[in-house]
């Protein structure tokens, strides 16, 4: 049994209230509330799901008031509950700054989310609102948990109300979008499985791991994270590849990315927002705060590899983008190269690197999520996503149009906006590790550029056709939705500090993992520069 | 002002927020109010900037703390605002220019319908050129790389939207074929050629940094002039290289100026503050900024030279046979840019600032009064406004516009005392004086350059003769105007195919004009443009004839100099000739720039100004030097065929190996595992939900087990 005492040094939770629990469980609760038969009908199912994420972000919120940026506490507002002894399964939940900003992002995202199917989703409005509810309180979960153990099970929690939001709400050939999501990242979730239960036996190898004198479970994240530098290489390196395989199709990175176009052209818009807003950033999460942490000489055998294939997404995300005639492929396609991003800022493993992921993370959020939202507005009154069916939005939408061009830009990477910071952070930590590989990413600067505005060209400016004369502006909802996004975007552009305040306690197992060690195989690149 | 600094760029930035953001729900008969507003601001930043200039008069730079951007370990960047003599010049002609050039638009803009009635184009238009003028504001006050990254980026996003304000135009001819590029395709163009541009800049920053362990030009510029760095990566000509080559997109320089023609796309006003006076400056700002980096690379100060000295060759020689009058001052603007590069080249710093200073203005003046022209012959019913084939003896019907292009047209073509003749001629003379002192080889740009102004002076007069001189052409067809216009045989064989029909290129207000002039076919003549037009353009020629004396005579003993002296990091020193007085080398130099400027008029006088068939033999004669200029020498078919052709190929190729390779792998092995396990299909039902529910049921299942164990476990 833990004593309280074993973890005051490495967590605390000022707020002395399960602050966390009530964040990820309020749309739980909601959720149940929802599956009342009668209770809620029509329209009032959409009001309340609203309002539960409405509430749940206004709960986390005050996460922003309580989190101390210079905490000597590795893990804030903790809460540590036995769950199943004998296994040494705790639910054990704590976030840093890292988790702080993606929780924020996840409960505006989910706002958004609900915003976006307003009016599109028709059938099995009740079902639906539950999935999402549910989706979120998964996500929610797994940016908190610092246990194996319940972490895995909020894993799989995300992924099947996923699927069925594909399958049941999707386009034509939504089931094979579906079962190919459910199965490909099911594969990823069995091998992680079974790093899990690995790392559970090593630690009883190790003796069963004492944390300050007394005995800790093998299923939590601080212990392990305590134990990984004393496991052998190959051990090491096992775990990072089981580990990795999850997160590598999540993000998605290269070559594991294939299910994502898909998943996204057949999901309905709220599907697809939730889906580039915040389940592709578990996959980057999920990077940062096990793989890493937990098998750091994995990490850094394996860092070139990453790093590799990170520039290989960014590069060829980019060029498959430019070739797409199908508006939501192409955003989906433009979605690999930004991820990219993040893994290679995480696997450069300098600070400027790491906060750039991070960074890039949030951003690739709000941007990436409002481009779907942008391109399901369009689907509800064209009703196809092809481009060339497409032209003059500006002229029957302008404040839709106004409203694209600036989360169009913001994905160019423009400075002002919050692709910008991520991005250029990401560079700069690359380049003084390796100014090669900071050379071949930053080409996708011209890239993005090409496609983005070739495809707001075509879609937004030129001669409106006929097809589109009827075609009303912003309805509320939307409007709300889309100027949320943009607002965030904005001002995380031009006023970036407060997020390098929370970011300024960095997890230093990441840093301490990679830096300087990313670059050697690469290191023989440098000797090029003059 | 150091406390109020902020206010400068803030201003035009409160214009955007009103204009941009709010101005949907301004009312109708409040819009035009609107406008005024915004151009008050920027004549308040301009009256500001007055006042930041005299702070800094007698020597000194301030830099007021704005707040932090990026805090990322020790990589931190703030928004400051920092002021010395050079900033001080760009606020000056930033602002000014930027003023008239609101004032201009309200006449110019007032009357676009070329949009939906809901979509307010006036407004939108204010928005960004304030948006605009705020960004190069910011741009000239940063403190540090990382800001003037932020804001270079910023001023190319204003130019894009700006190029294609027009989002509908499609330029296309009656038969339907496509004579030009469209708005919208030429903003994306510039936006990504300047990409080119920004990818080098960007990656110059990053080698600043992790050499000099911080962006801020006090430290970088400190530690360079100390000549003790610490090299980690590259050396000072990768620096430079990669900074000039985004001062390479910026300023369209060879080989990256194929945009710059093509952003006359956008409305003239744009043009003019733009693509003439500010944003293409950016990059002789950049150098000129970066001075103490690029002086310790002698070889990248050649580089620079030859560049500029090829791109002001370049453009001179396209402009000698454009028919379109936007055309002719933007490959002008190109090849008067490479002069500034030239200049920055040689060392002579001085010499770029004060022509990029003379040249916002005259060249300005230039793009304005081409507004001007196009929005006087919009009435005639021409089908394309801007083809001096069909213009001719329009100083009758337009003095005002007459008379302030002839002075800019002077002050281009480098006649003594306009200020174009002052600062060009600064700049040859550094070549004559480099090829003097250091090597023989500086004559041979010395010459080029000569060689160009004479050209410049030519098509310069050959634009003032078609435009303003001889018989109106514009109710003549096109063929017989171009015929009587004296242009070559050529000419007149595309006349038909690029003109473009109702008027539609540029053609601000040509609904409003066709409805004033009563209907079809009826056809007025020119008109002078009104008091908002006009008045910049006759504020604009004050600065055109008297901004030259600031060179004073001797030119390093005149007020510029002085002034630009005081300068910590511009390097400039007052040489012995100001103490000894004008040397025989000077005034000789001075003269002959004279003498071979007059003889590029008296040139375009033989063939343009008098009925002569000397332009159209000349074309037939030299025919495929005629096609080579008249194709821009072929550089847009190039690099549609060399990259752009070749990147597509690439993407086809990449995106079938995706869908047939990667994705066919992971499908075929979801097919194998299908096959092998055939003898469970029966429990495949195909359906995700019973995936779902099988996943559901066994994780239910899982966490029951483990609960059991759990509890049965407890003592």
């Amino acid at each position: 049994m833990l004593t309280q005492s074993a973890t005051n040094v490495i967590e605390n939770n000022t707020f002395n209230f399960p602050i966390l629990s009530l964040i990820i469980f309020i749309p739980l609760i909601g959720a149940l509330v929802l599956m009342i038969p009668g209770l809620f009908k029509n329209q009032a199912i959409r009001v309340f799901t609203l309002a539960i994420t409405v509430l749940d972000f206004l709960v986390g919120l005050t996460l922003l008031f309580g989190f101390d940026s210079n905490s000597k506490y590795q893990m804030q507002f903790a809460e540590h509950i036995e769950w199943i002894h004998a296994f040494n399964v705790n639910y054990h939940v704590g976030i840093d700054g890292i988790s702080l900003l993606l929780i924020q992002l996840t409960t505006v995202i989910s706002m958004v989310a609900i915003l976006a199917g307003w009016s599109s989703v028709q059938k099995r409005l009740r079902e639906y609102h539950i999935m999402l509810l549910i989706l979120q309180t998964g996500t929610l979960g797994v940016f908190c948990v610092l246990d194996l153990f319940t972490f895995y099970i909020f894993w799989e929690l995300v992924l099947i109300p996923m699927a069925i939001i594909i399958g049941i709400w999707g386009s034509d050939n939504r089931v094979y979008a579906a079962v190919k999501f459910f199965l490909y990242t099911l594969v990823g979730s069995v091998l992680m499985l079974v790093g899990i239960i690995a790392l559970y036996f090593a630690h009883q190898n190790l003796g069963g791991g004492l944390l300050n004198g007394t005995p800790y479970g093998g299923f939590d994240w601080f212990v392990l994270k305590g134990d990984a530098p004393q496991f052998d290489r190959t051990f090491q390196d096992l775990i990072f590849l089981a580990f990795t395989g999850a997160f590598a199709i999540k993000v998605p990175l290269f070559p594991f990315h294939t299910w994502l176009p898909d998943a996204h052209v057949q999901a309905p818009t709220a599907g697809s927002v939730v889906l580039a807003g915040t389940l592709l950033k578990l996959g980057g999460y999920g990077l940062l705060r096990f793989a890493v942490p937990l098998a750091p000489q994995g990490a850094r055998d394996f860092a070139p590899l990453m790093i590799a294939l990170a520039l290989i997404a960014i590069i060829y995300g980019a060029l498959v983008t430019l070739m797409q005639t199908d508006l939501k492929k192409l955003v989906a396609y433009s979605s690999v190269s930004h991820m990219g991003f993040v893994v290679l800022g995480i696997f450069i493993g300098t600070q400027q690197s790491v906060d750039g992921a991070v960074l890039q993370m949030v951003s690739h959020g709000l941007l990436t999520g409002g481009l779907f939202f942008c391109v399901g507005i369009i689907y509800e009154r064209l009703h196809t996503r092809d481009i060339s069916a497409m032209g003059g939005m500006a002229m029957r939408m302008p404040i839709y149009a106004g409203l694209f061009t600036v989360l169009m830009l913001g994905s160019t990477g423009l400075p002002g906006l919050s692709g910008f910071i991520g991005e250029f952070l990401v560079f700069i930590g690359t380049f003084g590790t390796n100014p090669w590989v900071a050379a071949i990413a930053s080409v996708v600067i011209i890239i993005s550029a090409f496609y983005l505005m070739w495809m707001f060209q075509r879609v937004v400016w030129g001669p409106a056709k006929p097809s589109s004369a009827n075609f009303p502006d912003l309805r509320p909802w939307e409007g709300v939705g889309l100027v949320t996004l943009v607002l965030l975007a904005v001002a995380m552009g031009v006023y970036a500090a407060p997020l390098f305040n929370v970011l300024q306690q960095p997890d230093h197992a990441i840093f301490t993992a990679l830096t300087t060690n990313g670059t050697e195989l690469l290191a023989w690149m440098r000797h090029l520069l003059p | 002002m150091h406390d109020y600094i902020w206010l400068i760029p803030v201003l035009p930035l409160l214009g955007f927020i009103i204009n941009g953001v709010f101005g949907r729900w301004i009312p109708a008969n409040l819009k035009l109010p609107a406008a005024y507003l915004a151009t008050l601001l920027v004549g308040t930043s301009f009256a500001l900037s007055i006042a930041t200039f005299f702070d800094v008069l007698n020597g000194g730079s301030f830099d007021t703390q704005g707040y932090p951007l990026i805090q990322s370990g020790n990589f931190q960047v703030n928004i400051n605002f920092y002021v010395d003599q050079l900033t001080a010049i760009m606020l000056l002609v930033v602002t000014s220019v930027g003023f008239l050039v609101h004032l201009y638009s309200i006449g110019y803009m007032a009357h676009d319908t070329h949009e939906h009635p809901n979509d307010h184009g006036l407004l939108r238009f204010f928005s960004f050129i304030s948006l605009f003028v705020f960004s190069m504001l910011m741009l000239v006050l940063a403190d540090n790389f990382v800001q003037l990254y932020i804001f270079w980026e910023a001023v190319g996003l204003c130019s894009y939207l700006l190029i294609g304000f027009w989002y509908t135009t499609n330029n296309v001819n009656r038969e339907g074929k496509q004579f030009d590029i469209s708005p919208r395709a030429a903003g994306v163009k510039a936006f990504v050629t300047n990409r080119i541009g920004d990818f080098g800049f960007s990656l110059g920053v990053m080698l600043i940094f992790w050499n000099f362990g911080s962006v801020a030009y006090s430290t970088v510029f400190d530690q360079a002039a100390s000549g003790n760095i610490h090299w980690q990566f590259g050396n000072i000509t990768w620096i430079c290289f990669l900074l000039f080559l985004g001062a390479m997109g910026k300023s369209a320089q060879f080989p990256l100026h194929v945009w710059l023609p093509d952003a006359m796309q956008g409305p003239t006003p744009v043009s003019a503050l733009i693509h003439a006076a500010t944003m293409v400056t950016a990059g002789v700002y950049l150098v000129a900024r970066a001075h103490p980096l690029f002086a310790l690379s002698p070889n990248m100060l050649v580089a620079v030279a030859i560049i500029g000295t090829v791109t002001a060759i370049l453009g001179a020689t396209i402009a000698l046979v454009q028919n379109d009058i936007k055309k002719v001052v933007a490959y002008s603007t190109i090849s008067q840019l490479g002069y500034m590069f030239a200049s920055l080249g040689v060392g002579a710093i001085v010499a770029a600032i004060f022509h990029l200073a003379t040249h916002a203005m005259f060249k300005g003046l230039l793009f304005l009064g081409s507004g001007s022209v196009i929005h006087g012959m919009q009435p005639t019913g021409v089908e394309n406004p801007q083809d001096i084939r069909t213009m001719g003896g329009l100083r009758r019907y337009m003095p005002v516009t007459f008379w302030t292009f002839l002075l800019a047209a002077l002050a281009n073509a480098g006649i003594v005392p306009l200020a174009g003749f002052w600062s060009k001629d600064e700049i040859i003379g550094a070549f004559y004086s480099a090829g003097m002192d250091r090597n023989a080889a500086y004559f041979v740009f010395w010459a080029l350059l000569t060689f160009t102004s004479f050209l410049t002076a030519f098509y310069m007069f050959r634009l003032v003769f078609l435009v303003f001189f001889g018989e109106p052409r514009w109710k003549l067809a096109p063929a017989t105007a171009a015929a009587t216009s004296g242009l070559s045989v050529a000419a007149v064989a595309d006349a038909h195919s690029t003109a473009s029909p109702e008027g539609t290129h540029d053609a601000p207000g040509t609904q409003g004009a066709t409805a004033h002039d009563g209907g079809h076919g009826e056809t007025h003549d020119p008109h002078e443009s009104g008091w908002q037009m006009a008045l910049p353009l006759v504020v604009l020629a004050v600065p055109t004839v008297v901004l030259g004396f600031l060179i004073g005579w001797p030119p390093e003993a005149g007020p510029i100099y002085t002034f630009l002296s005081k300068s910590t990091t511009l390097g400039v020193k007052i040489s012995d000739e100001a103490a000894n007085g004008p040397t025989t080398q000077t005034s000789i130099l001075l003269v002959f720039a004279t003498i071979v400027a007059i003889a590029g008029i008296a040139l375009a006088y033989m063939m343009y100004g008098r009925r002569s068939n000397l332009a159209q033999r000349l074309g037939t004669q030299f025919k495929p030097i005629y096609n080579l200029f008249l194709n821009k020498w072929y550089f847009d078919d190039l690099y549609q065929w060399a990259i752009i052709n070749n990147v597509r190929r690439l993407g086809t190729a990449l995106w079938w190996f995706d869908a047939n390779i990667i994705d066919g792998a992971v499908n075929g092995v979801a097919g194998l595992v299908r096959v092998s396990g055939g003898g469970l299909r029966k429990v495949q039902t195909g359906f995700v939900q019973g995936y779902a529910l099988a996943i559901a049921l066994g994780l239910v299942v899982l966490i029951s087990y483990l609960s059991i164990i759990a509890f049965s476990n407890i003592h």
